[in-house]
């Protein structure tokens, strides 16, 4: 059983890191989403938002933007599993003598890898707004963003599992990923957010995520910036990965 | 000896059924057709034997294991080639079935030269490095059914294997899967909806609103029909048709300047009208009845093609606008 759980999980992660390496066009284009956000969003925001938090607006908002990396990112990956349904490949692995599981695990591990390359690009641009970084401050927010983009890779598994065909990705981008970035404290303190809103805040996992970066990113403690501690972050994400994988593998494992 | 059997199968969606209590075998080394029209209940027997999709009754098992409790030991043993292109059109066609080999657990020594085996075996190997999306229709499918037996499996299964594919590619695709039970001891259990191509199999069965309704050798079923026709041109129409009422007792008649005769074995009969009217035939020509005459004779209607259905035009369309989108990126 662990042979060949293994040997697919690796046949999966190879062939969406070649698919990766090869796409280059594709990995602009994201990369290019969360620099705009950076410095379009940041540097115009910077002038406006009064920086009472001991910190511009465009610093303030790197975390943040670390998260959007990871969080879009993740879901585009695992959600190629729709692609896959919808183009075929996904049969040839469902009628393999592999495990399907190791279908979802190895999707939530090339989507992390996937994720984590991006998150160091985006770190690169750190000095360009200012912000000083020690390099444990850098491996930390990297091994964080790991954390992150596994967590919410198996959730765009379990989102995928639900849905069979190409037409529902606008649905999950306007009604899941962008709630998701908005209500994750990324632009601003989940604690200024209305009460029902801020409720909503809490249920999503990119917050703890936004805010263990947040942690990690600023060295002096800003008390006023941080919403949860790192200790209550860490545990939501570990818990919640396990969590979305197990149910993400049992949904998938479930004979049509 | 039978590899596969089913029993008494069943497979129900909401109200319809189906696949309606179906039985049959398959031997070893044989080539089994599974003909009918589109939603006759092929697609779905095949994802029953294939594990994908569990019955509502009865059993099928592949090799001694059971379809559906030893659905992992059934897997090791089959390959497929779906309907729809399984191929991944961003690897190239080394990489399809170097993945594929590795899913299937052939040890890594062995990997690269089966692989590269079965690459020859399809024509393909000049062309292993190349990504699969530059392939054409009948590549794609050569590549399909290569990388379905890279792992040696007993039992192939081709579901619609030549559909979308133009005349030539689709006799290529025949020649090459044809020589599969003999040169690799496979099984293949195909469907299809061509009736000149159910010619290949030793055994066909003939399934229409999931249920078996004829099952045989091409040739069995075809006497289902009735006997073959045969058509003749004489010098003289009139004496000779005369002349076979009399020394043959045929019943001969002519239609449109030949003629007509029908009669249960056309080939042991053409060398008697040839010794019985001698000098006078100008031209022979028998008829033997085809699968379609079978299949109108069963059902009342005639086997054809039919329209592609809506989600494969809708499927097509997109594939063609990713195309174009990646090509303009």
């Amino acid at each position: 059983m662990i042979t060949p759980f293994f040997s697919a999980v690796s046949v999966v992660v190879m062939r969406e890191l070649i698919k990766f390496v090869r796409e280059r066009g594709k990995l602009l284009s994201m990369i290019a989403r969360p620099l705009l956000w950076l410095f379009l969003v940041g540097s115009g925001m910077t002038r406006m938002v009064s920086s009472d938090m001991g910190m511009p607006y465009i610093q303030f908002i790197f975390p943040g933007i670390v998260g959007m990396t990871v969080l879009f990112s993740s879901i585009f990956s695992s959600i190629s599993i729709i692609w896959d349904k919808e183009f075929g490949f996904m049969k040839e692995m469902l009628v393999a003598p592999v495990p399907r599981s190791a279908i979802v695990v190895g999707k939530a591990l090339s989507g992390t890898a996937v994720s984590t390359v991006q998150a160091l690009i985006i770190l690169l641009v750190h000095p360009f707004i200012g912000l000083d970084l020690s390099l444990g401050q850098a491996v930390g927010i990297l091994l964080l963003s790991a954390l992150l983009a596994f967590c919410l890779s198996s959730l765009g598994i379990l989102i995928a599992t639900f849905y069979e065909s190409f037409e529902s990705f606008s649905v999950i981008m306007n009604f899941i990923v962008m709630p998701m970035f908005f209500l994750s404290g990324a632009m601003y303190p989940v604690r200024l957010l209305p009460d029902a809103v801020a409720m909503l805040s809490k249920l999503n996992p990119l917050t703890y995520g936004v805010d263990a970066l947040k942690h990690l990113s600023f060295r002096q403690p800003h008390t006023t910036v941080f919403d949860f501690t790192l200790m209550l972050d860490l545990s939501v994400l570990v818990i919640c990965s396990f969590v979305f994988v197990i149910i993400g593998a049992l949904a998938f494992e479930r004979r049509k | 000896m039978a590899i596969i059997s089913v029993e008494n199968l069943s497979r129900a969606f909401a109200r319809t059924k189906a696949v309606d209590t179906v039985s049959f075998s398959v031997d070893a080394e044989s080539i089994f057709g599974f003909l009918g029209p589109n939603g006759a209940g092929k697609t779905t027997t095949i994802n029953i034997l294939c594990t994908l999709l569990a019955p509502t009754e009865g059993r099928a098992s592949i090799d001694g294991q059971d379809c559906v409790h030893d659905a992992a030991s059934v897997r090791e043993r089959i390959g497929i080639v779906f309907q729809d292109n399984t191929l991944d059109k961003e690897l190239s066609a080394y990489e399809n079935l170097w993945f594929h080999a590795k899913l299937y657990r052939v040890p890594r020594d062995e990997r690269k030269i089966r692989v590269e085996e079965a690459l020859v075996f399809a024509g393909l190997i000049d062309r292993r490095n190349d990504p699969v999306k530059r392939f054409s229709g009948g590549m794609k499918r050569r590549l399909e059914v290569a990388r379905a037996i890279v792992h040696q499996p007993k039992v192939l299964f081709l579901d619609e294997p030549t559909i979308g594919l133009d005349p030539q590619s689709r006799s290529s695709l025949w020649e090459f899967i044809g020589q599969l039970p003999k040169t690799r001891g496979v099984t293949i259990f195909m469907t299809t909806h061509y009736l000149d191509e159910a010619e290949i199999c030793d055994r066909i069965a003939i399934i229409d609103h999931g249920r078996i309704i004829a099952e045989g050798t091409p040739d069995e079923l075809k006497k289902l029909v009735g006997g073959d026709v045969i058509y003749l041109k004489t010098t003289n129409n009139t004496a000779a048709i005369q002349m076979l009422h009399d020394s043959l007792e045929l019943h001969a008649e002519e239609r449109e300047a030949e003629i007509f005769i029908s009669t249960s074995r056309g080939d042991a009969c053409i060398p008697k009208l040839i010794g019985a009217l001698a000098d006078s035939v100008v031209s022979v020509r028998l008829q033997r009845p085809t699968l379609n005459d079978v299949f109108l004779k069963l059902t009342g209607r005639a086997m054809r093609e039919e329209p592609v259905s809506g989600s494969d035009t809708v499927r097509e369309a997109v594939r063609s606008y990713r195309k174009r989108f990646e090509r303009g990126k």
